[in-house]
Order: C-alpha cells, then structure tokens, then sequence
C-alpha cells in the first residue's frame, strides 16, 4: 500500500499526544498535590494539544476534498473512521473543560476534576483504537486485519506517550522507579509484538487466491498475459507499491533498535543513575517516535492489497 | 446513509460469459464513453496524450494465460473487471461521510459525489479493485451499472441496459435481475454454473461470471488419422496400371 506522508505522522504524532493525554492525566489523578508539576503536566497536556491537532490537520491533507472534512463525523454507526472523527473531537470535550476549571480558579480537588480525567484518559485510548481498526477491519490486506494491529497501535501511543511524559516530569523531579520500569517492561514488549507481527505477515497468506479471484476452479493456474493498461493507474500505484520490501528487512532492524533497544537502555539508566533521568528519557522518546514512524511506514509499504491478484 | 439496507428482492447486475468474451475492450471503452458524460463524469484522463496517460476507468480487461491441466489444454482467458454491486459491501460500510451507498431498491452501489472527501477508505476495502480514484475532481468514482441509462424513458426501451452490454459485440454480458429466479440472467447462471469470484471475502458479490466451457484435450483435438485407402488394380485400365505398378516401385 503506498505509504502516504500524512497519514504516517497524522497516526505516530497523534498517537503520541494521546499517549501523553492518556498518561499526565493519570499523573494527575494520582498525584493532584505537585507544585512544580503541576506547571509541567499542563506544558505536557498543550504539548499533547499541538500534537493531536497538528496530528488531525495532517491527516485530512490527504483527502481529495479537505474542506468537506465535517461530513466524516455523520456515519459512525458503521465506519471506524467516522468514529475515529467523533471521538477525536469528543475527547477535546474532557480537556477544554479542565482548562476552564482551572482558569475559573475553582480549584482542582473539585468532585469534577477527576471524573474529566478519567475520560479524557479513556476517551485518548479509545481514538487510538478507532484509528487502528480502520487498518483492521479492513480484510482485503492481511497485513493489516492482522491481529496485532490494534495492539500495535496501542501500545506505541502508550510507549511514546509514556516515555514523553515521563522525560517532561523529570525535568522537574525524580521519576518514579515503577513507571519507568513499566515503560521498560514495555519497550521489550513492543518489540516482542512487532517480530511476531512481521513474522506473521511474512507467511505472505493471502484471503484469496488469483483461481478465486478469477471464479476458475482451485487448480487451474493464470499467469498473466496482457495488463488492461499499459501504463499505471490509481489501482497499481495505490495498491502496488513494492518499493519498499527490498529494504524491509533492514528497517524492521532499525525500528526495532529505535523503538526497543534505546529506549529499554535508556529506562535502564535511569533506573541505575537517576541523575541522568532528564537526558536519558528525552533521547528515549526521540529514539521511540521515530522508531514508530519507520515501523508506521512499514506497516503501510508492505501490505499487500488482494487487488493485485489480477495484476 | 452507509447502513446496508435490508436485502431487496431486486439485485441488478451483470453476468459475463468468460467463454465468448475476446478481450476487445469494448466494453471498456463504451462504458467510458457513456459515463464520461452520465451521472458519474466527467471520468478525467491526466496526460491523455503523454508519455504516462492515467484516467478512470469502471471496465479493466485482463487477459491470461491458463495453464494446461491433465484433461484440459491450456488456453486464454479474457477477463473484464468491475464493479460486482455486492450484497454486502465493505466499501459502503467504511465510507465516513455517507457518500457511498447501496440502493434500496435494486441493490446498485453508488457514490454520491458531492458528498465524497476523497479518502480513499473505500477503494482499500474493495478487493476487487471497483474504484477508481480521481485526483483531478478530488471524489472516488465506480460502476454505476450506467443507472441513468437503464431507467432512462429518453431513450429507446432496447437502449435501456448499460453501455458496456450494449457494446460486447459477443454478446459476452448480460444485465438483469440476479435475485428473480425466474429471470433470463438468473437461468444463465443455472444452466451454466456462474460463480461469485472471491466468495471467500463474504463481500456476497451479486455479478456472475460464466466458467470457460472444457475444451476437447490435447490428444483428442488432434485430427483422426487418415483412413487407408484400398485400391483396387484390377478395375484399373491397362495404362493406369501400368502406372500404379510403376509408381508403386
């Protein structure tokens, strides 16, 4: 599938505001009294802001009518990209509140402010979830119905998010030990995921096969003689995009490196050295964004698409 | 709305007979021509004349080479591609905006053009490549089984089918109701065994496509041999048998 720009850093940098969303807002949940963090959790929340905007805007500059872009929120009964739409909008709802709580200066331990966390929380989740099944719910690329698709998705917002949040608290104080092993724990787990994701779409299993696609019995065999087009078209070019599985094998390396090893060591520092917490958490989420968006480009570059049985 | 109706009594569609279809590409280029200028038009070509032209098209035909099998030579196979009007179509069901949808009433899929944002969903749920995106007017475009024709009072009752079943000078297509039983496509279908293709998707395509009738083997397409020829020399006159004897030194 051609792996369109947009979309790329629409899905990693809107994956990282809601991981950074999904966290600072348990952050702050759980510990309400901070000083100092309670700056730093609100620069990480518009940090959030810009991301999951910017994320959005990017997203709708590949659409062939951008300026029609409000219809997509009418048909969330049945399209996941709808309710992508939907939710992306609703989970502005929790947070634009809690700004204005807090402007009002009606002080934070107020019965409402968690409850707005709580679901600004769930509902950042949620839109991730929603992206990710607009890949998965699609059956004609195996790569993408692929069962771990939606774990994938999931668990880089939270690795991102995580390790930015975490690096934005530590400019202010010590992180805490069990939530850097957590994204520790999870560094290692990506990477688990993903190998057993590629390793899965290596098995290259097709939901059809060209006799099917072309209604002849199961034994007769088609090899193709004559193109209906001599040049490409939209089906070939959108589909058919083959540049990028010679040097998978090579990117899939260098995600796994940027997204798994780095950050695991860096957590591992700054388990053991403390005092490099700030520099060893901030390398560790550059190194994880940008392991999310080779492996984001991968995810979209090797998918086969069933259409190109009849090619 | 992209809900699916409730399945209607009536399906339109088409039913192709891959054993008379010779690749000609008339169907293409009708159905081009008409929808050019119907409904879904204009259906845009970029560098028509340059060295990469590009366009939309609802009509694509392969053509392959089947190999042979033990009880069948191997053969051509001229394949025209397009939209099948499923029963229960992905591409209606991801459409965020509700530009794309399934007709009530005699099951055709369609794409309302005004409403498209161009994002393309649809076109990656189709496995059978029925859309075709213009980056020129920004929309998805596909089939519309040439809807402003078939029910087209304008124009004569025999005209009233779509562009590409009028072209096929093998009379390879056929349109009609697939869910009458009772209907001359339907008997078709019956009697010659048409297939959905990729039924295994659940996508419940409503076209069928007409299998390659078996061809006679290798062995026994070959000529039969030539059977002996007896000559009688004694009803020969004598000159002629003296000929045949000399010949036949």
């Amino acid at each position: 599938m051609h792996p369109a720009f947009s979309v790329i850093f629409f899905t990693t940098a809107s994956g990282l505001g809601y991981g950074l969303w999904f966290w600072l807002s348990l952050s702050f949940l759980f510990s309400p009294g901070g000083h100092g963090s309670f700056a730093v959790h609100w620069i990480g929340l518009a940090l959030g802001f810009v991301l999951v905007s910017l994320g959005l805007l990017s997203s709708t500059l590949h659409l062939g009518k951008p300026l029609r872009a409000w219809r997509a929120f009418s048909q969330w009964r049945t399209s996941w990209l709808s309710r992508e739409g939907v939710l992306a909008i609703a989970t502005y709802v929790p947070l634009l509140a809690l700004v204005a709580l807090w402007l009002s200066g009606s002080g934070w331990f107020k019965p409402l402010a968690p409850a707005l966390l709580v679901l600004l929380a769930g509902l950042s989740l949620a839109t991730v979830a929603c992206t990710a099944m607009i890949y998965a719910s699609l059956k004609p690329i195996p790569a993408w119905s692929h069962v771990l698709v939606v774990p994938a998705y999931l668990g880089f917002a939270l690795q991102t998010g995580g390790l930015g949040a975490l690096a934005l608290l530590a400019s202010d104080e010590a992180p805490h030990a069990a939530a850097v092993l957590a994204l520790l724990m999870l560094a290692v787990a990506m990477a688990v995921l993903k190998r057993r994701y590629w390793r899965g779409i290596d098995r290259g299993v097709m939901p059809a096969t060209r006799a099917s696609a072309l209604g002849l019995p199961a034994d007769r065999v088609a090899t193709v003689f004559e193109r209906p087009h001599t040049e490409a078209n939209y089906l070939t070019r959108e589909m058919g995009y083959v540049l990028a599985r010679k040097h998978s094998l090579k990117l899939r390396r260098l995600a796994l490196l940027m997204f798994g090893a780095v950050p695991a060591a860096a957590c591992a520092l700054t388990l053991l050295h403390p005092g490099f917490a700030l520099p060893a958490l901030a390398l560790g989420a550059g190194s994880a964004l940008l392991g999310a968006m080779v492996e984001r480009w991968l995810f979209f570059a090797e998918a086969k698409h069933a259409v190109m049985l009849y090619y | 709305m992209t809900q699916l109706p409730p399945p209607a009594p009536k399906k339109l569609g088409l039913v192709i007979d891959l054993d008379t279809c010779v690749g000609c590409h008339a169907c293409a280029v009708s159905c081009k021509e008409w929808n050019a200028g119907g409904i879904a038009g204009p259906l845009t070509d970029e560098q028509p004349y340059g060295t990469d032209p590009s366009g939309v098209w609802f009509n694509r035909v392969h053509s392959y080479e089947i190999a042979a099998t033990a009880d069948q030579a191997a053969s051509t196979l001229h394949f025209p591609r397009s939209c099948l009007h499923c029963e229960t179509p992905a591409c209606v069901t991801v459409c965020p905006t509700g530009a794309s949808y399934k007709r009530a009433e005699d099951g055709i899929v369609l794409v309302d053009e005004d409403k498209c944002i161009g994002c393309k969903l649809c076109s990656w749920a189709c496995p059978y490549g029925a859309r075709e995106y213009s980056a020129v007017e920004g929309v998805m475009k596909k089939c519309t089984l040439c809807v402003d024709r078939i029910y087209n009072e304008t124009i004569p009752e025999e005209s009233r089918q779509p562009a590409c079943v009028q072209a096929c000078p093998t009379k390879a297509r056929h349109f009609g109701d697939l869910g009458d039983p009772d209907s001359k496509v339907s008997q078709l279908v019956a009697e010659r065994g048409g297939v959905a293709l990729m039924p295994e998707l659940g996508y419940a395509p409503v076209n069928r496509y007409l299998p390659m009738r078996p061809r006679r083997g290798g062995e026994q397409a070959a000529a039969p041999a030539a059977p002996v020829e007896k000559l009688d020399a004694a009803a020969l006159n004598p000159l002629l048998r003296w000929l045949d004897r000399t010949l036949s030194r």
